[in-house]
Formats: C-alpha cells, sequence, structure tokens
C-alpha cells in the first residue's frame, strides 16, 4: 500500500498517551519551523530536479544527525491516495501537500522524513517544515526538541537567513523566526456558553489565530481548536512561545469558569447531553468521523467532569485517531469509499470503550 | 462591529460603526481587503505610485523573478528575492507582523568550534562541492574530492 516506499510508521503517536501537561483539555502542542536552503530556488519557482536534490541533501543531512539518524523517508509523490490520506490523519503532513485538496495532485518531490520525535516535510511550501508534537501543553519542550534538530540540520546545511529579516521563507508571514507553535484545545465549555466567539476574538486582536483540527483552512470539529501565533517576525522565539502559553493558560482558565457555570445552571441538562454522546458511542453500528468527534467532545466532557466513569484520555485520543477513514480503512482492509468504514468505524469505538469500562 | 480587548484578566467589549473603527485604525472588510498580504498584493500594480519603488520592473538576479510574479503567486521566488525586493517587502512586514527587524535566534552556521562539529562542517563542504563537480561532469576533480571524503571517513 505504499508504493515501493517503506511500511507506514507506527511509532509517531506518542503524544497520544495524555501524559504531558492539561492532557484534560490540551490535547497535543506542535512547534514547526520553516527553513530554505541557500541557492536554491523557493517552491514556486523551482523545477521536479531541484525537488529532487532537496529531497537527497536533507535525507543526507538527517541521516548524518543525531536526532534524525534512524528517520524514515517517504516520497508522498510515489504513495497511493490511501497512505497520504493517513499521513496526514497522524498530522505529519499538511492537506495541499498531501494532494488531498480538490486538485488531488502530489507534486513531484513532495516528501516527508519522520523520525520517533520530529518530522519533517521536504518541498512543501517551504523547503523544511521541521515539526515536533507532544502530548499536553508543552511549548518549552516542544521547541527545545525542534531547536535541537535545527541547529543539527543547520551545520550540514546552509539555510537561506538575511541579517535583517531573518529565516527566509516563501511566504513573507513565515520570515523571522519561521515558529508556528499551535495548541490543540478542547473548549466545549465555552461552546455550549456561547462564550467562544468572544474569546476567539480577544485572541486575534492580540496576535493569536484559531484554526480546525486538521490545521490551516479547516473547519472546527469536536470543539477542538488550534491556537497558533500569528506573527514570526519582530520577537524572539522565547518571546513568541511565552505570549502564546500566557494566553492560553488563560484560554485554559475561562474553559474552566464555562464548566463551572454548566455545573451551576444547567447541571441536568450538560448530565443529559454527555451520557446520551457516551451512550451512542457505546451502541451506534455505523457512524461518521464528524459525528464520532462529536460524541467524543461530549465523552471528554463528561469524563473531564466526574460525570462519566472515567474512561482513559489516552482512549479518547486514540479514537480520535485511529477512528478516521484512512485509519479504519486500513484496518479493515477496505477501500476509502466502502460504506462499510462507518460499520467498522461503530464496532472500532464500541470495542475500545468496553474495554476500558468497569466489569 | 465589536471589538473585544483583553488587558490583563480584564475583557471589555466595544461596539463600533465600520468607520469609527477605521478612525481607530482598526482594518475592516470595508476599508481594506481581508488580509494584509491581499490588501498589499490588490495595491501593487493599481497606481500604487508610493509603494512601488525603482526597482519594481527589475527581475531578481537569483531566479528571474518580478515583483509581479511576486504579486500573482504571494510568494518569493528565493532567497535573493528577499534583498532584491527589499523595501516593498518591509513595507509589508510592517503591516504583516508590525515589525521589520528579525529579533530571535541568529543563524552563523558557524557551530562550536569543537572538532567534531568542524569534522561536520568540512564534509559538507566537500560533499556540496563534488556534487557540483559530478554535475558539471568535471570527473577528476570529482575522484579528488571524493578521495578527500573517504580519508575523512578514515
Amino acid at each position: 500500500m505504499t508504493g515501493g516506499n517503506p511500511p507506514l510508521p507506527t511509532n509517531d503517536l506518542a503524544w497520544l498517551d495524555a501524559t504531558g501537561p492539561e492532557s484534560h483539555l490540551v490535547l497535543s502542542t506542535r512547534v514547526r519551523l520553516a527553513r530554505n536552503l541557500v541557492g536554491r530556488p523557493f517552491w514556486g519557482r523551482n523545477a521536479a530536479a531541484d525537488r529532487d536534490e532537496i529531497v537527497q541533501v536533507v535525507a543526507e543531512a538527517a541521516a548524518g544527525s543525531v536526532s534524525l539518524a534512524d528517520a524514515t523517508l517517504y516520497r508522498l509523490d510515489a504513495l497511493p491516495r490511501s497512505s497520504r490520506l493517513w499521513l496526514h490523519e497522524r498530522q505529519q503532513v499538511s492537506r495541499d501537500f498531501a494532494g488531498l485538496d480538490a486538485s488531488g495532485t502530489v507534486r513531484s518531490g513532495a516528501a516527508v522524513l519522520l523520525g520517533g520525535r520530529a518530522g519533517i516535510m521536504v518541498n512543501e511550501e517551504d523547503h523544511l517544515r521541521l515539526q515536533t508534537l507532544r502530548s499536553g501543553f508543552d511549548l518549552d519542550v516542544s521547541y527545545a526538541e525542534a531547536d535541537r534538530v535545527d541547529n543539527e540540520l543547520g551545520l550540514r546545511l546552509s539555510f537561506a537567513f538575511h541579517p535583517e529579516f531573518g529565516y527566509l521563507t516563501s511566504c513573507p508571514t513565515n520570515v523571522g523566526t519561521g515558529l508556528r507553535a499551535s495548541v490543540m484545545i478542547h473548549l466545549p465549555g465555552l461552546v455550549l456558553t456561547k462564550e467562544i466567539g468572544k474569546v476567539l476574538q480577544g485572541l486575534a486582536q492580540v496576535g493569536l489565530t484559531y484554526r480546525g483540527l486538521y490545521g490551516e483552512g479547516s473547519e472546527v470539529l469536536g470543539n477542538i481548536f488550534q491556537l497558533s501565533n500569528q506573527t514570526t517576525l519582530g520577537k524572539s522565539e522565547a518571546e513568541l512561545l511565552d505570549h502564546l502559553g500566557r494566553l492560553v493558560r488563560q484560554v485554559v482558565e475561562y474553559e474552566m469558569r464555562a464548566r463551572d457555570v454548566l455545573r451551576r445552571d444547567a447541571a441536568a441538562a450538560l448530565d443529559d447531553k454527555v451520557w446520551r454522546a457516551f451512550g451512542l458511542l457505546r451502541h451506534a453500528r455505523s457512524i461518521s468521523y464528524d459525528e464520532t468527534l462529536n460524541l467524543l467532545s461530549g465523552v471528554r466532557l463528561g469524563v473531564g467532569m466526574g460525570v462519566l466513569p472515567a474512561v482513559p484520555l489516552r482512549t479518547l485520543n486514540q479514537l480520535l485517531v485511529e477512528g478516521q477513514t484512512a485509519h479504519v480503512a486500513a484496518q479493515a482492509q477496505l477501500d476509502l469509499d466502502d460504506d462499510a468504514i462507518a460499520v467498522e468505524r461503530a464496532s472500532l469505538i464500541r470495542r475500545l470503550l468496553e474495554e476500558e469500562l468497569p466489569r | 462591529m465589536h471589538l473585544t480587548q483583553i488587558v490583563g484578566d480584564q475583557v471589555t467589549t466595544v461596539h463600533l460603526c465600520s468607520r469609527c473603527a477605521a478612525e481607530r485604525g482598526i482594518e475592516t472588510d470595508a476599508t481594506v481587503s481581508q488580509t494584509p498580504l491581499g490588501a498589499f498584493l490588490a495595491t501593487m500594480g493599481k497606481g500604487g505610485a508610493a509603494a512601488t519603488p525603482p526597482l519594481l520592473d527589475d527581475s531578481c538576479l537569483g531566479c528571474g523573478a518580478t515583483l509581479q510574479d511576486f504579486r500573482a503567486s504571494g510568494r518569493v521566488g528565493c532567497g535573493v528575492c528577499w534583498t532584491t525586493f527589499e523595501r516593498p517587502l518591509r513595507d509589508l512586514l510592517r503591516r504583516l507582523h508590525g515589525a521589520t527587524r528579525h529579533s530571535g535566534e541568529q543563524y552563523l552556521n558557524a557551530g562550536d568550534g569543537t572538532p567534531e562539529t568542524e569534522m561536520v562542517r568540512e564534509r559538507t563542504r566537500l560533499r556540496d562541492q563534488l556534487r557540483q563537480a559530478i554535475h558539471g561532469e568535471a570527473f577528476e576533480l570529482a575522484a579528488q574530492l571524493r578521495d578527500q571524503l573517504r580519508a575523512l571517513d578514515g
């Protein structure tokens, strides 16, 4: 299923274990650094041969590094759609890059290098998009890991850097530090109390942006928001992380206050909502992923507020990833458009939830 | 429009008409297009003389891109473009980031001066030269470089 590529990775989901700080609300923290190589045209102006050479140069540099010595290279341009979607569902590649947009085409030279804790999209909008993903709210460690890989690669490659503008990127929105830090956070309390609009608007005013589960351009599903820094220039990496960190802590506080309001003013309605979500997930025989996400949000809220039995967060995170279409299809050996996927998904959910319930 | 500001723990919401918002320097759909990048690109080539310094018609020596190419794609062509179109890009950065100067990590590619680092650097330099030599079919030079690399790996 991987078109001559190595088998798809299975060791890249350490973040699922929900052991990071604030895991009850924050699913994961991601840090991404955009880098380009000196003397080579950027994304819009390079040829297929340039991109092939970039893949080769980056793979060699990674092989010579400590952090990515054992990383595996996947050529997206040689992978079938099911595998590209599978990597996208694990948040290792962006949607357009994986050829999952309307055009359905993958650019030649599109590749991803995946190590245990860091990955690099090669020939995305920038030559390198280095990223690390951690469980919970863990900006400092996530950045430290990305920085270590960046330093190691920076010795072996020559990055395009300008004394005034910093790290040069294809899009001016990323120039400077090239740093985009994102925190994936579950905010059902703010959504149910209808406070979320105000909070998001407030965040936009102070330089934060939000996206859905799948990053840029994706819609918000299951009350999961990705909050990230909007600007990358004029502040140091530490200042950008500190600013994002302070605001996320504030959002965590707002969410907890919203939950207090729900508990105080709408306890019966809340009780009903989360138990219904739990019941549907435990008994449905066919279910879409969108519905799964919404119901998982209810269950996560119910578990977090002590209303439902303590299903481990790890299981809920696992369902979030493994309930997705390409994952279910791979597991059940089905085509991506097979109607049986909804049936298999429901069966997976029932099985995982039953395993976790006290008998 | 509704403007929510967070200062410390205080959240205040102010309701403003588009005109008042514009007077306060807040960008609305009515005042500019949706993003600073979009607004900047929209002014280019539309008689935006103030924003079009003489360098405009020059193409980049690095990749041949013109400012018109940037306008069409919204993407910079190569590292040299950043110097070639420095002035208009600086204007854009001011609007996008509220700043034009990088104040984060400096990239010196200098390493820490240890013998291990110097070895990595030397190997990288030789490998780059070897690749160029092969590309230019300078096989004698390539053979010499290969031997030097082998000696280093020794």
